[in-house]
């Protein structure tokens, strides 16, 4: 196995998922073959060439900073769980 | 109302032109259709039958008063990736089951504004992170040719839609063949176009860079016409790209004479199924018989596209799909202790099991000591592969070979090894990568499954593909073909 169970859990940390010991298990497993994977790219002879971020050959296109949106807080928020008052509400954070 | 889900979208236009039946009594037919046999395709997530019979009566209306855009009245399905106003946009995961869209993605907007009717939003795999369509939340769909087999993921619904003759066409998404391939595992015609022709806004982003809009049909002809109306700069997408739009269907009917067709060796190695193989070169030599030329060219770096994808991929989804929190919109754990037990119990009750695995793949190459082993280093050999097409192209305009290396897999075989399924857009995966324009078109079959034929261009070069694939299409009927079980 290329990964542990610590470093599955530190990843599962960093990106805020909580996993079962069922899922840590098979992750450690499947998260392995992937990471064995892809360290095929090792081999390939990169020295010099510049990294692809985006197919596109162009500059980001700017606009001018003026308001086009309306204010649609009312509707966007009926997707939300628990609001008040415009707010969306989550567990207290500071006591 | 008598055979209508046997026609194409051209033909159905032209019944509707000379007043043959009206956008209502076939968006009728077409529902009825679903409601008997979507119980056993689950290509469905959502039927959204009042809101399409409705807009099937404003197109008659049109229609009368001398009006209607160029899809007026035709009845389409969307991948449910895309957001419906007022309407469920799930993204086949728990996640957003309970999600109502507020707004339209601009593909629905502007497939509305030319009179197309929505059937209902297609099944898919979670995410769009899957290639059999068992990823989805919502079970997986049944390809129409074998209800054992798979449709193809991850526009499986929108595939196997279509070829039961439940709609004419179905949008889909493709970020490493999830449109090409459940067209070659279902017998449809499948295009993505070329990165930042068709706007991504309102589309659910899985990876940016890679992530583009197309449509399933059963000709290229229909194809065509459905991509004039997608295609287009919109200044949503701040990657759209800003240039006229061609006529995708004036230019069908010229010749493929002189045609360079492009030929990768290594498409044809060990790890194609050796009849589907067959099946392909026979396309190609139809291919020539219409006057293509084919040319030999070589992709040295094809051998990495998917593990470069499986870097660049999770990284991108692994940061896109950060916004699902528990708390705007989406899955909510219930009685969370703090904020974080909130986060992390949202997020892992709300993903299924592929779509973690991509988060915590894209998690870790993108970590501190990491990065530059892995994501700038895929991001590097990205470039290579990039260069292998252009060079490619200097020769040849089309790039001719198979969309998958084998007919459709048998639902759950493929479930246990992630790499296994991965292997599966081996041959799609590069034009993503590359952001080139690419489409699967049906060319024969293997053991009574669709096999199809796969078809790259260079930067907008979809009127070739779509010329390529018309012209194939007038000298064969593999296309024609329909499931016994579906006619």
């Amino acid at each position: 196995m290329s990964l542990s169970k610590d470093q599955v859990q530190h990843i599962a940390m960093l990106a805020r998922l909580k996993l079962t010991d069922a899922e840590y298990a098979e992750s450690v497993e499947k998260l392995s073959k992937i990471v064995d994977f892809v360290d095929q790219l090792s081999q390939a002879d990169t020295a010099g060439v510049i990294p692809m971020a985006h197919p596109l050959d162009m500059a980001q296109r700017l606009r001018p900073d003026v308001v086009v949106e309306t204010n649609e807080r009312d509707r966007f928020q009926e997707n939300a769980a628990a609001v008040s008052g415009g707010l969306y509400l989550v567990p207290k954070v500071i006591e | 109302m008598m055979d209508a889900h046997a026609k194409t979208m051209t033909e159905l236009a032209a019944g509707l032109d000379s007043g043959d039946f009206t956008s209502v009594e076939l968006t009728q037919s077409l529902l009825d259709r679903i409601a008997t046999l979507d119980k056993t395709l689950n290509a469905f997530i959502t039927i959204t039958a009042d809101e399409a019979l409705a807009a099937a009566a404003r197109a008659d209306a049109a229609r009368a008063a001398g009006n209607g855009g160029v899809l007026n009245g035709l009845p389409i399905i969307h991948k449910d990736i895309f957001c419906t106003r007022g309407v469920k946009t799930t993204c086949g995961s728990r996640m957003l089951d309970n999600f109502i869209s507020p707004y339209d993605a601009t593909v629905v907007k502007k497939l509305a504004d030319a009179g197309a009717v929505v059937l209902g939003k297609s099944n898919m795999d979670e995410f769009a992170m899957g290639s059999s369509n068992e990823t989805s939340y919502f079970g997986p769909v049944k390809n129409p040719w074998d209800l054992s087999r798979s449709p193809g993921g991850s526009s499986g619904g929108s595939a196997a839609a279509v070829a039961a003759r439940l709609a004419p066409a179905a949008t889909g998404t493709d970020t490493g063949g999830s449109i090409r391939q459940p067209a070659a595992l279902t017998g449809t015609v499948g295009i993505k176009p070329t990165y930042g022709r068709v706007s991504r806004y309102g589309m659910i982003a899985f990876a940016s860079s890679l992530d583009q809009a197309g449509v399933i049909t059963r000709t290229a002809e229909d194809a065509g016409r459905m991509l004039g109306v997608m295609a287009g700069f919109d200044e949503r997408d701040s990657t759209s790209i800003d240039q006229p739009v061609p006529d995708y269907v004036a230019g069908l009917g010229e010749s493929i004479k002189g045609l360079r067709v492009g030929i990768v060796k290594q498409h044809f190695d060990e790890g194609l199924d050796a009849q589907c193989g067959v099946t392909v070169k026979e396309a190609i030599a139809a291919l020539e018989s219409l006057g293509a030329k084919a040319v030999e060219v070589d992709l040295p770096n094809l051998d990495l596209s998917v593990p470069t994808y499986y870097v660049v991929a999770p990284a991108e989804c692994s940061s896109n799909l950060s916004r699902f929190d528990g708390v705007r919109f989406g899955h909510r754990a219930e009685n969370a202790e703090d904020l974080l037990d909130l986060y992390c119990r949202s997020r892992g009750e709300g993903f299924g099991d592929e779509v973690k695995r991509r988060i915590m793949t894209g998690t870790y190459v993108l970590s501190a000591g990491y990065y530059d082993a892995y994501y700038l280093k895929a991001q590097q050999v990205r470039h290579l592969i990039a260069d292998d097409f252009k060079q490619a192209f200097a020769a040849v305009d089309v790039i001719v070979g198979p969309t998958a290396p084998s007919p459709a897999f048998r639902l759950g075989d493929k479930m246990d090894d992630p790499i296994t399924m991965y292997l599966n857009d081996i041959y799609t995966i590069g034009a993503n990568l590359a952001g080139l324009p690419a489409m699967s078109i049906p060319c024969g079959f293997v053991d009574g499954l669709p096999v199809g034929l796969h078809m790259v261009g260079a930067p907008f070069a979809e009127e070739t593909l779509l010329r390529c694939a018309h012209q194939y299409q007038l000298a064969t009927d593999w296309h024609t073909a329909c499931p016994g079980d579906f006619l």
